[in-house]
């Protein structure tokens, strides 16, 4: 009972929050929407007993990417919005194809869940790593065993990123 | 019922009472220490040798006018001192103040990574509350504060890095318990990270010498320039929280949490007669001081001396005691 | 209705993504078509984590860490984009960036 009065509570804030990410005029508000978003998230995580995950979820996400875009945000300042040259004629041919992929995608996820049933023995996974709560230890090992070669892919992708990063957004190059 | 859900808001609100008393007691003292340093005594008039001060700067910002800018952005000018100050006091859940269960709120198995992760988020109240008042200095101010957080904020997670691998815990109950397992407080097995911790901590903190946004004399005051009364009060309280949590953090990993001095010494057993909880407070007031000392003699840095020092000195002196921590933890 | 299964962080997963989709479709500035990139990345974490919660098996949370460091790579290379071009043509419009096109 406390369990489903959490989810909907929390699904209902999530959803919404969503929907004034998307639909909020000024992109300061946005970003206050989404990092609010993210961090109800980490709660809906907490409940799922992935206490790292949402704890990584607040430090990357809430403490660190959203306050990128705050900075991007700032830093080009527009004096108006870019939607005073927006279109209704395609506002409503998206909403169409949205209508149809929601549809779809429901149809998807109740018709496969419906038909799974039990799950057959010995598929779940390819590294059969069960936890329990409390699981950091446990997380750790496995990134560093099973997953380390995807691990270390990872660290280099956030090094290409970040000299990209640079080399993009810095003013002079070469001068 | 009674245990999971009576208790526990009793203690937050004992606790939170007792933050928001112990910070309007550390402005006094701040004022006395320097007033010391600097040959003078402080305020004097509002009570016996000015106690009563911690109470009147409180009255006096909550009967004055509250003023929001006519151009401000008037929603998020009302909720960046309220984002700054939440995720301040949201950090002492996890802080123990003793091993029994009866001196903390919860104690998790993600309890430092938790302090991190929080903090991280009170830039926001910093970020907005200078974007939302639409003036130009205190934009400045807060995008300097909010770059400083985030720069210095890498060297102290990196430098946690180091401690956590040689406790081989995340809960901040268990790094107390294996400092007295091991006899000795981490504060002399990590001296480095001590050191770029406690310098990370000033940093975050924006206290002197790091304190460039409220440098008066460039920025007219920095981000909460254009705040006044209660809200002002929030980003100030908010400041002072911050510094009793990096305090706290600094004294659980490095100086014992609520052990006594010398745990491995068992003549001086006599020193456990204090409660636990009152060697922790102590040890926390003791760093507050030390935080003040510095205010006190220190000069302010210039920003980009500011910005070299986090990122060519701290950063990589943080990973290479990481480094070191990971060979001596395989060797030995 | 009362017993939470996966199918419902499913269904959860399933709008947040349509509503980061609507996002990305909808509106025209790039900063705010990112976070909507962001929430549609958000909303396959969660189904991550709810199947991994209900399967008992951390390659699920193992994704979602993965996820999480992507996503970070993409904001820093996507905003670095935003600045160099709002530095050239002053908007962030997406409309506007056509200069491939004549």
């Amino acid at each position: 009972m406390a369990e489903a009065l959490l989810f909907y509570t929390l699904a209902a804030l999530i959803l919404g929050l969503g929907v004034m990410v998307v639909s909020a005029r000024s992109a300061v508000h946005s970003v206050l929407f989404l990092v609010v978003n993210f961090l109800l998230v980490a709660v809906l995580y907490v409940t799922l007993n992935a206490e790292f995950v949402a704890v990584i979820q607040v430090l990357v996400y809430a403490g660190g990417i959203v306050v990128l875009y705050l900075f991007v945000v700032m830093l080009v300042n527009l004096k108006q919005a870019p939607e005073r040259f927006s279109d209704p004629r395609r506002l409503a041919r998206s909403g169409l194809v949205l209508g149809g992929v929601v549809l779809a995608l429901i149809v998807v996820v109740v018709s496969s869940s419906l038909r799974a049933g039990a799950a057959p023995e010995g598929t779940l996974s390819g590294f059969g790593t069960p936890f329990t709560s409390g699981n950091t230890e446990q997380l750790g090992w496995v990134l560093y065993t099973s997953y380390l070669i995807p691990f270390e892919l990872a660290s280099m992708l956030l090094l290409v990123a970040m000299v990209g990063a640079i080399v993009l957004a810095k003013r002079h190059l070469g001068e | 019922m009674l245990d999971t859900v009576v208790i526990p808001l009793l203690k937050i609100a004992v606790l939170v009472n007792a933050v928001l008393v112990a910070v309007t007691f550390l402005v006094l003292m701040e004022r006395k220490v320097i007033a010391w340093a600097q040959s003078r005594l402080g305020p004097m008039r509002v009570g016996p040798y000015g106690i009563l001060q911690a109470l009147a700067d409180p009255i006096k910002l909550i009967l004055k006018e509250d003023i929001t800018p006519v151009k401000a952005d008037r929603y998020v000018f009302t909720l960046a001192p309220i984002m700054s100050l939440v995720p301040a006091l949201v950090v002492f859940a996890v802080v123990p103040f003793g091993p029994d269960p009866l001196y903390y709120i919860g104690d998790i198995n993600v309890g430092l990574l938790f302090i991190i992760s929080v903090t991280s988020i009170g830039v926001y109240g910093i970020i907005l509350g200078g974007w939302a008042s639409n003036s130009k200095y205190p934009l400045l101010a807060s995008l300097r504060a909010s770059a400083q957080l985030i720069s210095y904020e890498i060297a102290v997670t990196m430098t946690l890095v180091s401690v956590i691998l040689t406790t081989g815990t995340l809960s901040l109950v268990g790094i107390v318990e294996a400092q007295r397992e091991s006899g000795i407080w981490f504060g002399f097995i990590q001296p480095v990270a001590l050191v770029l911790v406690f310098i990370g901590g000033l940093a975050e903190t924006n206290r002197a010498p790091f304190d460039l946004p409220e440098a008066e004399t460039e920025l007219t005051g920095g981000f909460h320039t254009e705040y006044s009364g209660m809200r002002f009060a929030l980003f100030f309280l908010a400041e002072y929280a911050n510094m009793i949590v990096i305090s706290a953090v600094v004294v659980l990993i490095f100086f014992g949490g609520w052990l006594r001095p010398f745990p491995n010494i068992a003549w001086l057993g006599f020193l456990d007669l204090l409660p636990a909880w009152i060697w922790f407070v102590g040890k926390v007031f003791l760093f507050l001081y030390v935080f003040i000392w510095i205010r006190a003699t220190l000069p302010r840095y210039r920003y980009d001396q500011l910005m070299s020092l986090g990122w060519k000195v701290l950063i990589p002196v943080a990973i290479g005691n990481l480094v070191v921590t990971g060979v001596f933890k395989v060797v030995f | 209705m009362l017993e939470i299964t996966p199918l419902h962080y499913s269904l959860l997963s399933a709008a947040l993504f349509m509503i980061g989709v609507i996002g990305v479709l909808v509106r025209r500035n790039v900063i705010i078509i990112f976070m909507s990139i962001e929430l549609i990345l958000n909303a396959v974490n969660i189904n991550l984590v709810a199947l991994s919660d209900q399967l008992q098996d951390l390659a699920g949370q193992v994704f979602v860490v993965f996820v999480i460091a992507v996503a970070a790579a993409e904001a820093a290379v996507g905003l670095g984009i935003i600045i160099a071009f709002y530095r050239n043509k002053e908007t962030v419009n997406i409309d506007e960036i056509q200069i491939m096109r004549w």
